[in-house]
């Protein structure tokens, strides 16, 4: 499982452009990233990990950003600092995004294993580890249900069946 | 002791005080959508889940981004947001009014003391208003359409203070743009910045609302202004007054000379690019556009009046008026003819190529000068175009002099 690594302040124009936002995510995620990384929807294989330096996803509060990452079978975003808006967008789909401080000495196309349990990421190649902040614990039963839509959809079930 | 953000959460959430960094829900008064991440998006999520919108009285669809209609897809997303807001018995719907930022409150739907999210980046701007409003994506707005309710980490507060004076041709656009170059893309740590000072108080609300949309730029989750009576008169009624309490405390203060600033330009493609308009004079764009939520509201288009006044552009300039209401009153007071008789193209009612969301897209390898709030790589067309950021005077300016212009030199 690779690793995709990009700069500071990736921003959601860059990783789902405007023109295509009128269509469906399975049209979009195939120009994901498209300005900067062209060929990356076809490249990319699911379990592959994004990682970026501060404030990534920052702009729009377009959801298909996330969404597309996810669509392609990302298994996490990892990054010294989120976008607070696309963070939120990312955890409410179920796409983990991690918070960590070494993101930048993560190396493009290092073999990576996210350990959940532990809170840490794993070269595969040099057994290096990485930690990443938790997701915080409010969100935690949410990301774990597959985001926002399947959380709520539980909530209203328990809910109409008590 | 609180400041204006901690207080506006608080009563929200229900609470006689809150402290930043926790965990609170809050109480939605206010939810706002637009045609792009709204009924599209949320309808088939809410029929998945059979539920219906908590208080249809407390939502607000506006179409902008797809409208002018231009092709199927546009033409589909726009016949469902006005078939679902019939259905979900939502009323108020405003439909090719103009964009929904600059619609909102011109529609009287923010007050001083609100709580209020909005399906775009751009929501902080309802926090000129003294209102906390942030933007959400359309999973979080389908939580808030079922439950009304949302949850916040309490910010912490980030007070920009400008004292003094801004020069004639210096507006908030330069403010922001100054601010974002100055403290980055994150400076604001998605916490509440609030914006004080007399160059502050100074400001006409409409410029207001461009300095707090675009702290989504420097990263903010909210842009607050105090209420006072340059809102009150906005409002049109009395309002209750939502302040910081006098020292409360915030997580930093900066301050600055309003008189000092000059015109600032932000070069492609990030807004944090920016720097005094005399660094950019060799640049010589070939489109001029004055468009979107922070740079063809009435305030603006005026402001591009005063520079063009009896002049003509020597590029291709482009106007996308942000709103129907400010058209009419753009038209009583002569400013469209001024932009007219300039050599004005106009494009429909909307958020116009700010997007990129439209027909009309930047090909390949144009440089643009453009009002609008950000510039990433290929954000209004193709990833080789160039899109320089500035004020509605200094885009003015610079089409006139065929390069990059101070617009002082041009009101004097």
């Amino acid at each position: 499982m690779r690793t995709w690594v990009l700069g500071d302040n990736v921003d959601t124009d860059v990783i789902t452009p405007g023109r295509y936002m009128k269509f469906g995510i399975e049209e979009i995620a195939k120009h994901c990233l498209e300005p900067v990384l062209p060929g990356f929807s076809k490249e990319v294989n699911p379990g592959d990990v994004v990682v970026g330096g501060r404030n990534f996803g920052a702009g729009s509060s377009r959801e298909q950003a996330p969404a597309a990452l996810k669509h392609l079978g990302i298994a996490a975003l990892v990054a010294e600092s989120f976008a607070g808006l696309f963070y939120r967008n990312a955890l409410n789909l179920g796409l983990p995004a991690l918070v960590c401080p070494q993101a930048k000495q993560i190396r493009d196309g290092d073999a990576l294993r996210v350990d959940f349990e532990r809170s840490v990421l794993v070269n595969e190649a040099t057994k290096q580890t990485y930690a990443f902040e938790p997701i915080p614990p409010h969100l935690l039963e949410m990301v774990r249900d597959g985001g926002l839509l399947a959380h709520l959809e539980k909530r209203l079930k328990c809910r109409t069946t008590s | 002791m609180m400041t204006l953000a901690q207080k506006l959460v608080a009563r929200a959430a229900g609470r006689g005080s809150v402290t930043p960094g926790e965990i609170v829900t809050c109480k939605v008064d206010l939810a706002m959508m637009h045609d792009s991440g709204g009924p599209r998006r949320v309808k088939p999520m809410l029929e998945r889940l059979g539920a219906k919108v908590w208080d249809p009285s407390k939502v607000v669809v506006i179409t902008d981004h797809y409208v002018p209609t231009y092709d199927d897809e546009s033409r589909k997303i726009i016949r469902i947001a006005r078939d679902w807001v019939r259905e979900a018995g939502i009323d108020n719907f405003y439909d090719e009014q103009g964009i929904c930022h600059v619609v909102l409150p011109e529609r009287g739907h923010l007050r001083p003391g609100m709580f209020a999210v909005g399906g775009d980046s751009h929501s902080p701007t309802g926090g000129a208003f003294a209102a906390y409003m942030f933007g959400i994506g359309a999973t979080e707005m389908l939580g808030v359409l079922v439950t009304g309710e949302i949850w916040l980490k309490v910010p912490h507060t980030i007070a920009m203070e400008f004292s003094g004076k801004l020069s004639s041709g210096v507006s908030a656009k330069d403010i922001m743009l100054f601010l974002i170059g100055r403290f980055g893309l994150d400076g604001g740590q998605y916490q509440a910045v609030e914006y004080r000072g007399a160059a502050i108080r100074a400001l006409p609300m409409q410029e207001r609302m461009t300095l707090c949309n675009m702290t989504a730029e420097l990263g903010g989750q909210t842009g607050l202004i105090a209420s006072d009576s340059t809102t009150e008169a906005f409002l049109s009624s009395k309002i209750e007054a939502w302040e910081s309490d006098s020292g409360a405390p915030v997580m930093a203060h900066h301050q600055f000379d309003g008189s000092s600033l000059s015109p600032q330009v932000a070069a492609p493609h990030s807004p944090a690019n920016s720097k005094a308009v005399d660094e950019f004079k060799h640049v010589k764009p070939s489109v001029a556009y004055i468009g979107a939520c922070t740079g063809a509201k009435l305030a603006d288009l005026r402001m591009a009046s005063s520079v063009l006044n009896g002049r003509k552009a020597k590029m291709r300039l482009l106007v996308a008026p942000a709103s129907a209401r400010d058209v009419k009153a753009a038209e009583q007071d002569g400013t469209l003819k001024i932009l007219q008789d300039a050599g004005a193209e106009f494009l429909g009612l909307g958020c116009g190529i700010c997007a990129g969301y439209g027909g009309n897209v930047l090909g390949e390898n144009v440089v643009a000068i453009s009002t609008t709030a950000r510039n990433f790589k290929g954000r209004m067309g193709a990833a080789s175009s160039q899109v320089y950021l500035a004020s509605p005077y200094t885009v003015a300016a610079t089409a006139v002099a065929g390069h990059v212009c101070d617009p002082r030199e041009l009101l004097q």
